[in-house]
């Protein structure tokens, strides 16, 4: 289930969360996996909020995410998970 | 149990007491007002509960589960005292784990005893809009609700400006500012719940027009309140635990009929809400600066989680915890020892019979096993309660995830492997936080092979006795290499096992990672101490009561045998060593009886069983009484092997170096030693393990399989260093 209609159809890849740079700001453009969905919005990743990627483990997963612009605070969260998340372009 | 705190509190109805007290009193028959507290993970809802509560708590379980239950009196006013509930903390009303889902059981059935009469919602206010979610689920149930904002102090930091008027306003319930840390807030908010609060009138989220019809026949048959509520016997009927096959083939058939689907629409309602909470916190919410400056915790967290230094400093704290447990932990241990033993030969020395013999070798005996271990009980979850206070527990989780993950195990298994090491009895219960059920049951099988404190006594005779006390490398004693290589087993048996058992298992629930990474902070001290109480209680009560049973029905075995064979032994012995010294005779008279009585048979009839892997009946009575607590090991092998010249100069394992074979040798030969020493590492010999894991997963079938496994690896295990050494 998508949350919302990707809008990102003309962009031949859309990003993830999962392909953010260190330290690099995204929007949620929406969640792609239903069942990870839930958790993720009740967690405050709901579309249109804004989330940085703010650590990865040493081994590179999971990561920690900085969801919300003002009232900071951070999630971790697997690769796997992260990939779920769409972004807006 | 479960009750009687209700009931040991009188109920006050002095004529003094105020109208609302005779209305409180209405709701809740015992004459106590049942409030509970509930909020998201993280929004000081420990702290809040421990300024309300102090010590007047108690853990219970709720009914036909087994998450722990806190609930603890609260003096609210002179005349008022009120019942707080603590529940698990949570993000929403649709469970994900076994914790989250007694709240459910809870707030689902007005009808119960346990409803509660009202609901504290803790919110961390410096993160409102997240924190708000579940309040406005709570608030749709049609409960009574107070709203405690707590780290205001926080949100001040943050520049995150409340207009609390304006949020008590939107909301509709009233508003408490608090700093639960600091106590600040708690008189007032203690005020607010001793009053007589009406159910919340604000709703937040109407149910889709389309499903209306399904939830009135819901709501009506199963006379429920409103239709939210409806709602969520729809979402939830399979896991709501009070309902019956017949209920739960009603709202199926519903569901059916309607095509109803759970998952989209919790999800749709979740983003509703966030909608509605932006919109209402428009008007309560402003941000007059966003920091700038990076926060402490990241700078803090490129050390503690870097690649090298971040895994260096976690052995160093599990050393810490190691050097704790097994080094600090044995003062008060031995104290405690001496101590029962005083009692235990004051009571000897001065009366006498078979009553007094039951009581100090059995119940004492057990008592004495129980008690000895709360030292180390207690600072084990010291050490864990600092590091989860402080959130590093959350980094230890973090990098671990991707390792754990490879053998079937999860990073949160990390807490309960390193519980392990004290006593699989807490470590099991510990997994409850782990969400995925095959990561659950995996954690749970494999905890008792880490090598809990039980077995140090066990491992420090024999090693004692077969490994010499010599440098290696300079630094290391080879004594201490072998105990380490022992703990090393155990945990690479661990994790091995998880791997294998990772491929037997299958499931279609997905495993998540999904947490919140707290900041970190300074423990608050009292919620550590508080920690500790409940978790020796617990401890002390739960697994205390089996210990000291199988400790009696050991005694038994051990002191009676079929007929007068006893006696006979008894007098046989003394027949054929007149010539001896009182005490002399007074041993081999206890090892002759031990031998001949249920145990000592039982002992023989194994014996071919055990005798591949280089044990003899001796042994076998060994292993039977470890059943109670391995410990009881040394005290057994003590008994057994007591006959020699000078026994009761003698400590066990001088005791056990001067047995001899049947060919003249020294019985505990380097081969005998380590397959003893491999089968303790893989054995399960715990009643209390197997009870707690029948506990918590609700049958009998994992608790079979973990005594069939590890015990037919110990024997496999035995046979194998038995048979290469020898």
């Amino acid at each position: 289930m998508s949350v919302r209609p990707t809008s990102a159809k003309a962009i031949a890849a859309p990003r993830s969360v999962k392909d953010l740079h260190l330290g690099e700001t995204g929007t949620i453009c929406c969640l792609k996996d239903p069942e990870m969905a839930l958790k993720l919005l009740e967690m405050g990743c709901i579309p249109g909020t804004q989330v940085r990627l703010n650590s990865r483990a040493p081994l590179g997963c999971p990561i920690t995410l900085v969801v919300g612009e003002a009232a900071d605070y951070t999630l971790s969260l697997r690769v796997s998970e992260a990939a779920t998340i769409m972004l807006k372009e | 149990m479960r009750d009687a705190g209700i009931r040991t509190v009188p109920a006050r109805a002095a004529a003094s007491a105020a109208a609302l007290e005779t209305a409180a009193l209405q709701a809740a028959p015992r004459g106590l007002t049942r409030i509970a507290l509930i909020g998201n993970p993280n929004s000081g809802k420990t702290s809040l509960f421990n300024q309300l509560t102090g010590l007047n708590q108690k853990v219970g379980n709720f009914p036909g589960v087994t998450v722990d239950r806190k609930t603890g009196i609260s003096q609210l006013t002179a005349q008022h005292r009120a019942e707080i509930i603590d529940l698990p903390g949570t993000y929403s009303l649709y469970p994900k784990s076994l914790d989250e889902k007694v709240i459910t059981d809870l707030l689902y059935d007005k009808t119960s005893g346990q409803y509660p009469d009202f609901v504290v919602v803790t919110a961390d206010a410096s993160n409102l809009r997240r924190n708000l979610l579940l309040f406005t689920q709570l608030a749709d149930l049609g409960l009574p609700l107070v709203l405690a904002l707590n780290m205001m102090d926080v949100a001040a930091q943050h520049g995150i400006n409340i207009d609390l008027e304006a949020l008590q306003e939107e909301l509709g319930v009233p508003v408490i500012p608090m700093n639960a840390r600091k106590g600040i807030g708690v008189a007032a908010l203690k005020i607010v719940m001793a009053q007589q609060l009406d159910a919340a009138t604000t709703t937040f989220y109407e149910p889709d027009e389309a499903l209306v019809p399904m939830l009135r026949q819901i709501r009506y048959y199963f006379n429920l309140h409103n239709d939210y509520l409806a709602l969520h016997y729809a979402h939830q009927f399979r896991h709501i635990s009070f309902l019956t096959a017949d209920n739960r083939a009603y709202i199926a058939e519903l569901v059916t009929k309607y095509n109803f689907e759970a998952t989209p629409r919790q999800a749709q309602e979740t983003i509703d809400r966030y909608a509605r909470i932006n919109e209402l916190l428009l008007n309560v919410v402003s941000v007059t600066r966003t920091e700038k400056a990076e926060p402490y915790s990241n700078r803090l967290d490129r050390v503690l989680t870097h690649k090298v230094w971040g895994y260096l400093i976690f052995l160093a704290v599990l050393f810490l915890l190691f050097q704790a447990v097994f080094s600090w932990a044995s003062y008060p241990m031995e104290l405690i020892d001496t101590g029962v033993a005083w009692i235990n030969g004051l009571i000897q020395s001065n009366f006498n019979g078979p009553l007094i013999s039951l009581l100090t070798e059995g119940v004492l005996a057990g008592l004495g096993g129980v008690l000895i271990f709360i030292p180390q009980i207690a600072l084990l979850f010291a050490f864990i309660a600092v590091l989860e206070e402080t959130g590093y527990m959350a980094r230890v989780t973090f990098m671990m995830d991707r390792i754990m993950r490879k053998f079937g195990l999860n990073g949160k298994s990390v807490v309960p492997l390193i519980s392990g090491m004290a006593c699989a009895v807490p470590a099991i219960m510990s997994a409850r936080t782990i969400e995925n059920r095959k990561d659950r049951m995996i954690t749970i099988f494999v905890t008792p092979l880490m090598s809990c404190s039980a077995r140090i006594p066990v491992y420090t005779v024999l090693i004692g006795l077969v490994v010499p006390d010599q440098p290696v490398l300079g630094i290391f004693n080879l004594r201490g290499v072998a105990l380490m290589g022992l703990y090393l087993l155990g945990f690479v048996s661990a994790v091995g096992s998880a791997w294998v058992l990772k491929l037997f298992m299958k499931t279609k629930e997905r495993s998540y990672f999904i947490m919140e990474f707290p900041v970190y902070r300074w423990p608050r001290w009292k919620n550590v101490v508080l920690t500790i109480v409940e978790k020796v209680k617990a401890f002390v009560f739960q697994a205390g009561k089996v210990i000291i049973a199988i400790s009696v029905i050991l005694w038994v075995l051990a002191s009676y045998g079929p007929g007068n064979s006893l006696e006979q032994a008894e007098q046989r012995v003394r027949a054929n060593t007149a010539q001896l010294n009182e005490t002399e005779v007074e041993t081999r008279v206890a090892s002759e009886k031990l031998e001949t009585s249920y145990a000592g048979r039982f002992g023989h009839l194994i014996e071919p069983a055990i005798r591949p892997l280089g044990f003899d009946w001796k042994i076998g009575i060994s292993l039977l009484t470890s059943f109670a607590a391995r410990e009881v090991f040394v005290g057994t092998m003590s008994t057994i092997y007591s006959v020699g010249q000078d026994a009761n100069e003698l400590t066990v394992q001088q005791k056990l170096a001067a047995e001899k074979g049947p060919d003249g040798q020294p019985f505990f030969t380097p081969a005998r030693a380590g397959s003893l020493l491999v089968f303790y590492v893989f054995a399960m010999q715990c009643m209390s393990t197997l009870a707690t894991t029948y506990r918590e997963t609700k049958g009998w079938t994992w608790p079979l399989l973990q005594l069939v496994y590890m015990t037919g690896l110990a024997y496999l295990a035995s046979l194998l260093v038995y048979q290469v050494l020898s």
